[in-house]
């Protein structure tokens, strides 16, 4: 098991070079330019030049490329041009909210689709089971700024049960946290919901038409642990992909999200970065989020392995 | 010895919904087992016989695509009236089933003990460490080598043969008056094959296990049944006991069967003999008697009026569904004459 996950990881290292020259190159070949931007729309073009030649942003592209990345393979991500402060540090203060709301989101969506996917699939073809896939795919087509804002005009203002905005860390008590983040996880996760929802029916509609379910159903096993031990089990191998999968759109996605609710995370952290030509900054979010997608995806692949035994590694 | 009759069928038809409407793939079936007794049942694929097996138990949705009519009586109680979870009580307990293919019938995430004890905990009062136990007794008795091993490993560890024993395993687990056997052996090489019929004779012997055998194997059916039953496009042909079958079959159909099985003394310049054209598809079932586009002898009668299933009078037990038996009897008996 071990030299497994220290296989996958020495193989992540080719991903992350081609990953790390592609943004490279997309963020220097964009129109604008960092120097400007800091400087404003008054600097003088000499202005510029020097605050260029401070921020190493004259130096031949590959030279710039090499001298960024081999700060990279020491944990360094190079300093932000706007804050001046290391991308490191910005990125480990706005990826907590982020993550912490990813998580939640990833929480909810599967507390609601999973019960729901199960319940289509046992009652197939009946009006509960139409309802409640045409619910999904509202859940699928909504936009999340659209149901944030709809949330927050129903529970934040009409109501006035949850807070409107903003963002409490965990370190003032898990409640009021959660309080700050349920809305915007419910709009977050509702489009993971309808899509795990949609995939764990038609899992579970798959796997209830193979053999083994039948020769359960034949040794008089009751419909209800056919579905949750037969069934089910077999069936979460596609859904944990598609989990794997969306889990890093969840963070992706937050970025509009973040917006709406005003959190202070990794989206809003990105989008004033982009507006500030902040290279340093864009590249190493990029970076890090390739990062977290390869480790996801190893981590899913550790629990094929623990659900399904003809996928397990480490048996003899 | 009388024995007494264990599950009596009677008109059974199981309709199927379908986007173009209802088909019916078994359509009035009427058969019946004894305690003990081995029934073969056999045709081509496409034919109904695991349909009619998967019946009995009444495997298929009804609540989704399906449809049951007739009488399925077991120990006298019609199991086609019985409620659900009465239902589930006699599955794996009363009557238990192995399927075809023992690769794709096992549930590949959990071990074969989980499986073997699941049957046991289901059906019997008993604690999980006595099904434990009961399930490596089970594992010895069809024939799995070390079976305190085996039994923590997974499906895909074990052969096909060993997973068809540990199918059977399950299938006997509760001691079940009456196994029905869905070609157990055509998934598996002939030297499995021999040994699992082994097992499943010697139990039927041990245990006085009415079995229901499903094949298209004639030679199996030659060695291990009692009775056969001949299914044609969802109804029953022939029926007679096995030995007089192959001697003197009644039905072109059967006889069309056996002269299709290779001899080992046969002339091997001839050309084999087979069952001309295909089973007709279950949505364009012809009027009149449903082997008349295949068969030899066919008429208009044949074409116009369907047979029904009736006692063949020159044989105690045997039941024909073909319009013109006897003469095509007489003019095989007169043929065989002329040539001898």
């Amino acid at each position: 098991m071990l030299s497994y996950i220290m296989k996958r990881i020495l193989s992540a290292i080719p991903v992350l070079l081609v990953v790390s020259i592609v943004i490279f190159l997309i963020i220097h070949i964009t129109p604008g330019n960092p120097a400007s931007v800091i400087l404003g729309e008054e600097a003088t073009p000499e202005q510029i030049a020097e605050l260029e030649e401070s921020l190493g942003l004259n130096l031949p592209i590959h030279q710039q490329y090499f001298s960024w990345i081999a700060g990279v393979f020491q944990g360094d991500l190079g300093t932000s041009y706007f804050m001046k402060a290391p991308v490191t540090e910005s990125i480990a203060n706005s990826i907590v909210p982020t993550i912490s709301l990813a998580i939640f989101a990833q929480i909810i969506a599967l507390l609601i689709a999973i019960p729901i996917g199960v319940l289509a699939a046992n009652k197939r073809g009946s009006f509960a089971d139409s309802s409640m896939m045409v619910f999904a795919l509202l859940g699928m087509s909504i936009p999340s700024f659209l149901l944030a804002l709809l949330l927050v005009l129903l529970f934040g203002v009409q109501l006035g049960w949850l807070p409107v905005a903003g963002f409490r860390p965990l370190s003032e008590g898990l409640l009021i946290h959660l309080q700050y983040l349920i809305l915007p996880a419910i709009s977050l996760g509702a489009i993971q919901a309808a899509l795990i929802a949609r995939m764990t029916r038609s899992s579970i509609l798959e796997v209830l038409n193979m053999n083994y379910i039948k020769s359960a159903r034949a040794k008089g096993v009751k419909n209800f642990s056919l579905i949750l031990k037969h069934a089910f089990r077999n069936a979460l191998l596609p859904i944990l992909t598609v989990v794997g999968q969306t889990f890093g759109t969840l963070i992706t996605g937050a970025v509009v999200v973040e917006t709406v609710f005003n959190i202070p995370g990794i989206g809003q952290l990105v989008i004033n970065s982009i507006e500030r030509r902040d290279f340093a900054v864009i590249q190493g979010v990029v970076l890090f989020i390739t990062v977290l997608y390869i480790f996801l995806n190893l981590i899913i692949d550790i629990l094929y392995g623990m659900i399904d035994p003809r996928v397990r590694l480490d048996r003899k | 010895m009388q024995n007494e009759t264990l599950l009596e069928v009677s008109n059974l038809k199981t309709h199927f919904g379908s986007d173009t409407g209802f088909v019916t793939a078994v359509d009035g079936i009427s058969f019946h087992v004894e305690e003990g007794e081995i029934l073969g049942v056999v045709g081509e694929s496409g034919c109904g016989k695991s349909v009619t097996a998967e019946s009995i138990l009444r495997l298929h949705d009804e609540k989704f695509n399906t449809m049951y009519e007739g009488e399925i009586k077991y120990k006298g109680e019609n199991l086609l009236k019985l409620p659900l979870s009465k239902m589930e009580n006699i599955r794996g307990n009363e009557i238990s089933m192995i399927f075809q293919d023992p690769m794709s019938s096992l549930n590949p995430v959990y071990t074969i003990g989980n499986q073997i004890t699941e049957a046991l905990l289901l059906h019997q009062d008993i604690s999980k460490k006595e099904a434990h136990n009961k399930a490596i007794e089970l594992l010895e008795l069809v024939g799995i080598p070390s079976p305190e091993k085996r039994i923590t490993e997974y499906p895909h560890e074990l052969s096909g043969g060993m997973q068809q024993r540990v199918m059977i395993a399950i299938g006997l687990a509760c001691q079940p008056s009456l196994l029905i056997a869905d070609e157990p052996t055509t998934a598996l090489d002939v030297t499995i094959q021999a040994q699992i019929l082994d097992i499943m004779l010697r139990l039927n012997k041990e245990l006085k296990m009415g079995v229901i055998f499903i094949t298209h194997d004639l030679g199996v059916v030659a060695e291990i049944c009692d009775r056969v039953a001949v299914m044609y496009l969802g109804q029953i042909v022939e029926e007679a006991r096995t030995i007089d079958l192959f001697e003197q079959p009644l039905h072109p159909y059967t006889s069309g069967l056996l002269e299709s099985i290779p001899k080992m003394d046969g002339d091997r310049s001839k050309k084999l003999n087979v069952v001309k054209g295909s089973v007709p598809s279950l949505d364009s079932i012809p009027q009149g008697c449903r082997f008349a586009s295949r068969c030899p002898f066919a008429d208009e009668l044949c074409l116009k009026e369907m047979p029904e299933l009736r006692p063949f009078k020159d044989e105690e037990g045997s039941k024909v569904r073909c319009w013109h038996a006897e003469k095509i009897l007489n003019e095989r008996k007169k043929e065989h004459v002329s040539t001898d």
